[in-house]
């Protein structure tokens, strides 16, 4: 309706608009006069749940047919049953009778308080055997009209045209083989292609308020999930990002992938009014692909956590852990003194029972198989060791476990491909005032999974860091005091020793406190982070040796691209200056530089495992030159275009600058009679040139200033 | 005399631009600048000015006494003494033998820059925060704060000869539109026709000088978000460049008021200058002092920055202050700058050859 013609009506109708207080206006409810609402948050699926208002009744058949005498008979074992199910409404049984024949039809319909219970009342109740010949069929009333329209003669299902679903995988075929990253600074969201060879990003996607809280990239970069005040959803598609699919979970905090990519889980707290009282935890655990929710577990935080005895406040993210591998078989969770290991064809319990073990404090799945390792620590004071145990689901068989003695703490690191476990354990020193750490290192893959200890050459080292080398059998570990740790390399094999741990090297006082192995291995950055003001030293583990070492200053995040050619490195919001991104090339060098204020989040986008067998990965490696002619005639046009680019923008921007120079000398020149006036006739109008042009008068006119002081002296 | 020569430390190259100098002679770079610490002032620094003959440097300062100081080795010569709050500005004229200054005790004063006495002192009822001869010398402009009742304004006096015969009348007094927004800096126009003004509410205005009234404003689309701090003209007052709180600098026409560079830099820009001799123009500023934490002094950024005036690239930056730069100036011949700090100090650098070589 437009302005005009309400304006005329409301005239017609006799009504001073200008009187109208619109905010005082109330609809009826559910009256929207026909205009939709733009609220995203009302979801249409929602809105007919109760659409006939019989949701609470159900229809029994099958009763025996009896004459009036025994009506009450029957209606009375009919309630019995019912009663034990869920609570009748008063008056909420009616077994209608033939008015001829004075005896029942056969079937009775009863009213229930709540249409849960009618619908367990229908689920527990059909094909009750009341005896022999009397099987009850229940049905929910409102199915009815459903059931009434089933025609007599069988229709085959209409085939509905194929329609091909989007290329979730295309950004992998990317010609020029970028990779993507997402970031989120102020409002807005970013997704770019990381275009090293011309120094930039590529924008692919920008949306503000995408999210309204974090973003999170699948496992294997398909889905790129959103979360909103009444769910999350997840993003994708061939060209751009399209929404495909929603996930219904109000207020959800936090989420998680299996992964495989093949379940979502969405976990959603509430802070209890009465602080004494746990907060309210919900998780739902959905399909990714059809959207549906297959379970739910809800319950108070202690449920979800390990609760230690002053009470810890919410549970630790991720609640569910699941086992590695690309099947998304198993996941479990660790609760007080019980380990719940659920499995994804029934999502239900293993064995329809959780796994007591008392004082469980840590699992840890491997990352390739569905093994599980865990941690008890000591127990009655020192009577009872700690352990570690390797224990193999679905069977619950232990694998292997180590008792060990005075530990204050253990912390488990899988290798990522499973093939070993290291474990560092803080013990005691023999007065208890003091810890030193060692470690256990497993080899899950060889016969009854050895066991060695490791110590370092000074076995009262703290500490810092320890990270595996992705898919090799080396490992870094920084130790020693700050604020100049060492580094040392140890490799779990080596040409002369393959059963042995043996020591590769330590780099004395490196201002290092955390690792960032490349995803494919042989290079590391030892990141000097927060305290150490962003230090970078790009390592090359092979050769031992230093590539270069470089500064973010006070950066915050650093990120291998899942490639490992490149290295994001960034500054979020935590500090207020010098927010943005740095993209390094993996020996070092910097490639480019993005400032944005209010900085939050950097995510490289992942990549699906690679084809290629090790052998062949090997054999490309073995013949880089022949395969690497093709990118570098490549690398040499784009950068022969971008110099011959930058040539071309150089100049046009001199010869625009040469313009405005022309324009403001001649106005100048123009100006000098009326200057030389308002100076009192003084003629010296030669300052704003004699400075570029470096003539002889240059020292003249240091003479004339000389004079003045001379004179005014 | 208080002078203090400490070893370059300041030099800072980043980017690619460098590689091949880098590459070649890392060592001279080292001294490509060498910077005397003139230690004179006891509080945060707010303005400095070189004589045109580029000899002699003027310091104001949050203490109340303006400081004159050899422009080529940092002697200092004197202090003019008499104001009775923190100086905000200074300029002096092209003859070198009048200064004028703007202080927080409400005045502005004339001095005679040999001798030190003060001539004339112009009387207001607020903070003057700005001065400036124009061409000629005959007239000055002068902004006054805001405060309590008053609004921000821009006042004209005429400067005559004999101090006897000075009068605290202004030719002109034009208040701001948004008069609760303080003037940061009012320069003249070509000719003194004009009168460029800018300040807290992020608008740069023109005034016509005869009249009063309101010749053009920035636009907003293009201009500063944040107040701006700074605003420094070429020497032909054909352009001049203003920085701001938004971590910009910004390049503008003088007379079309046209928009022709922008600089962007990390930190709130406090202080700008355009080199006379290269295209080369430098910002100062850092972190907030107020927001400045106990962490590492680079954490705030308190670098003098230069950059490419017509590729808007950055060359490179000189580092030293342990507070955020508040005042730049180039010496007029193009081969050195000082720079003021909220730490109190006044680092002098006179570039060596390879500054000029620079090439990006």
């Amino acid at each position: 309706m437009e302005v005009l013609d309400i304006d005329a009506r409301a005239a017609k109708l006799g009504i001073d608009w200008s009187q109208v207080n619109l905010d005082s206006i109330q609809l009826p409810p559910g009256q929207d006069f026909g205009i939709e609402s733009d609220d995203e948050a009302v979801y249409h699926d929602d809105q007919s749940e109760f659409d006939t208002g019989f949701g609470n009744i159900i229809v029994v058949d099958h009763l025996p047919v009896v004459p009036m005498e025994k009506f009450e008979k029957l209606e009375g074992v009919v309630k019995k049953i019912y009663n034990q199910i869920g609570v009748i409404k008063e008056n909420g049984l009616w077994m209608p009778v033939d008015p001829d024949t004075k005896m029942t039809l056969g079937y009775c319909f009863i009213e229930f308080n709540s249409p849960q219970e009618a619908q367990n009342a229908k689920e527990k109740s059909h094909g009750y055997k009341l005896d022999k010949s009397h099987i009850f069929a229940v049905n929910m009333f409102d199915d009815f009209d459903r059931l009434m329209n089933v025609k007599e003669e069988w229709e085959p299902p209409q085939a509905r045209p194929y329609v091909p679903g989007e290329n979730l995988q295309k950004w992998l075929t990317d010609e020029k083989a970028r990779d993507q990253l997402v970031i989120r600074s102020g409002p807005d969201t970013e997704v770019f292609w990381n275009d090293a060879r011309q120094k930039n990003p590529e924008p692919v996607h920008k949306r503000p308020y995408w999210t309204e809280s974090y973003v999170q990239w699948s496992p294997l970069g398909t889905y790129l999930v959103t979360l909103h005040k009444q769910g999350a959803a997840v993003w994708g598609g061939a060209d751009t990002f399209t929404r495909l699919m929603r996930y219904q979970h109000s207020m959800v905090k936090l989420v998680d992938f299996s992964p495989g990519e093949k379940y979502l889980v969405t976990y959603h707290s509430q802070e209890p009014s009465n602080p004494r009282d746990a907060s309210k935890v919900e998780i739902k655990v959905f399909d990714v692909r059809t959207g549906r929710m297959m379970r739910d577990f809800k319950g108070s935080a202690d449920e979800f956590s390990i609760g230690g005895p002053g009470g810890v406040a919410g549970a630790s993210w991720p609640v569910f852990r699941w086992a590695g591998g690309k099947d998304d078989k198993y996941f479990a969770k660790l609760s007080k003194n019980t380990i719940s290991v659920y499995e994804t064809e029934t999502f239900s319990l293993i064995d329809k029972k959780s796994m007591k073990v008392d004082n469980v404090v840590d699992i840890c799945w491997s990352p390739t198989d569905s093994i599980l390792s865990l941690f008890v620590p000591e127990q009655g004071g020192g009577n009872q060791p700690a352990k570690v145990a390797l224990v193999s689901i679905p069977s619950k068989v232990e694998l292997r476990q180590k008792n060990l003695f005075s530990v204050s703490d253990c912390k488990m690191y899988w290798q990522s491909s499973g093939e070993y476990l290291a474990v560092k354990v803080d013990r005691y020193t023999k007065t208890k005032k003091s810890t030193y750490s060692g470690f256990e290192l497993f080899r899950i893959k060889e016969r009854d999974i050895p066991i060695e200890v490791l110590e370092l050459d000074n076995k009262n080292d703290k500490i810092i860091a320890f990270a595996w080398e992705p898919k090799g059998h080396r490992f870094a570990v920084i130790h020693g005091d700050q604020p100049r740790p060492d580094v040392s390399f140890y490799s779990m094999k080596t040409a002369q020793n393959t059963g042995r741990v043996s020591k590769l090297g330590t780099l004395k006082a490196k201002q290092a406190n955390a690792l960032f192995w490349s995803p494919t291995g042989k290079y590391i950055i030892l990141a000097g982070l927060k305290g150490f003001n962003g230090q970078l030293e790009f390592f090359n583990v092979d050769e031992l040796e230093t590539m270069a070492t470089a500064e973010h200053f006070m950066a915050t995040d650093i990120e291998w691209d899942p490639t490992g050619r490149y290295v994001a490195t960034a500054v979020t919001s935590v500090h207020e200056m010098e927010n943005g991104f740095t993209i390094w090339s993996f020996n070092g060098n910097l490639l480019y530089r993005i400032l944005k204020d209010h900085f939050f989040q950097l995510a490289w986008r992942p990549r699906p495992p690679s084809f290629l067998t090790a052998e062949k990965e090997e054999e490309i490696a073995k013949n880089l030159k022949k395969y690497s002619k093709k990118y570098e005639a490549e690398d040499q046009d784009v950068s022969l275009l971008l110099s011959e680019q930058d040539r071309e923008k150089r100049k046009a921007l001199n010869e625009e600058w040469e313009k405005w120079v022309m324009q403001w000398k001649s106005l100048h020149e123009e100006e000098k009679l009326a200057r030389q006036s308002l100076r009192d006739g003084e003629v010296s109008d030669v300052e704003e040139d004699e400075y570029e042009a470096k003539e002889v008068e240059f020292e003249d006119v240091i003479d004339v200033t000389e004079e003045i002081v001379q004179e005014s002296m | 005399m208080t002078m203090e020569c400490v070893n370059p430390e300041g030099l800072r190259l980043d980017g690619r631009q460098f590689n091949d100098i880098q590459s070649s002679s890392h060592q001279t770079l080292e001294s490509w600048i060498r910077p005397i610490l003139l230690k004179g002032h006891e509080r945060p620094l707010t303005c400095l000015r070189y004589n045109r003959d580029g000899d002699l440097l003027f310091s104001c300062a949050k203490d109340h006494n303006p400081t004159l100081w050899f422009a080529d080795n940092g002697e200092r010569l004197g202090t003019y003494r008499g104001h009775n709050g923190a100086v905000w500005c200074c300029d002096v004229s092209r003859d070198s033998s009048r200064l004028i200054t703007g202080s927080a005790d409400q005045t502005a004063k004339l001095w005679d820059v040999q001798s030190g006495e003060q001539l004339f002192t112009f009387k207001f009822g607020s903070t003057a925060r700005s001065v400036e001869f124009s061409v000629g010398d005959h007239l000055a402009v002068i902004t006054t704060d805001p405060f309590i009742e008053r609004t921000s304004a821009i006042h004209v006096k005429r400067i005559v000869e004999d101090p006897q015969d000075q009068v605290d009348d202004s030719v002109l007094v034009i208040n701001n539109p948004d008069g609760k927004k303080r003037i940061n800096r009012a320069v003249w126009g070509p000719l003194n026709k004009t009168i460029v003004s800018a300040g807290e509410d992020a608008v740069i205005r023109i005034w016509d000088t005869e009249t009063g009234t309101l010749l053009k404003e920035s636009d907003e689309e293009v201009g500063h978000k944040k107040a701006i701090t700074s605003l420094c003209k070429a020497a032909d007052d054909s352009h001049f460049l203003t920085g701001s709180l938004d971590n910009t600098a910004k390049l503008w026409d003088m007379r079309t008021l046209t928009l022709i560079k922008s600089y962007t830099t990390v930190v709130p820009v406090n202080a700008v200058a355009m080199s006379p001799l290269l295209n080369h123009v430098m910002l100062g500023g850092g972190q907030d002092a107020s927001a400045v934490t106990t962490t590492d002094h680079r954490a705030g950024n308190f670098e003098a920055k230069f950059y490419d005036t017509i590729l808007q690239e950055e060359i490179g930056g000189v580092k030293g202050h342990f507070g955020p730069i508040n005042a730049l100036a180039f010496n007029p011949d193009g081969k050195s700058f000082s720079s003021g700090g909220e730490d109190g100090y006044v680092r002098l650098h006179h570039f060596d050859s390879n500054y000029f070589n620079i090439k990006i």
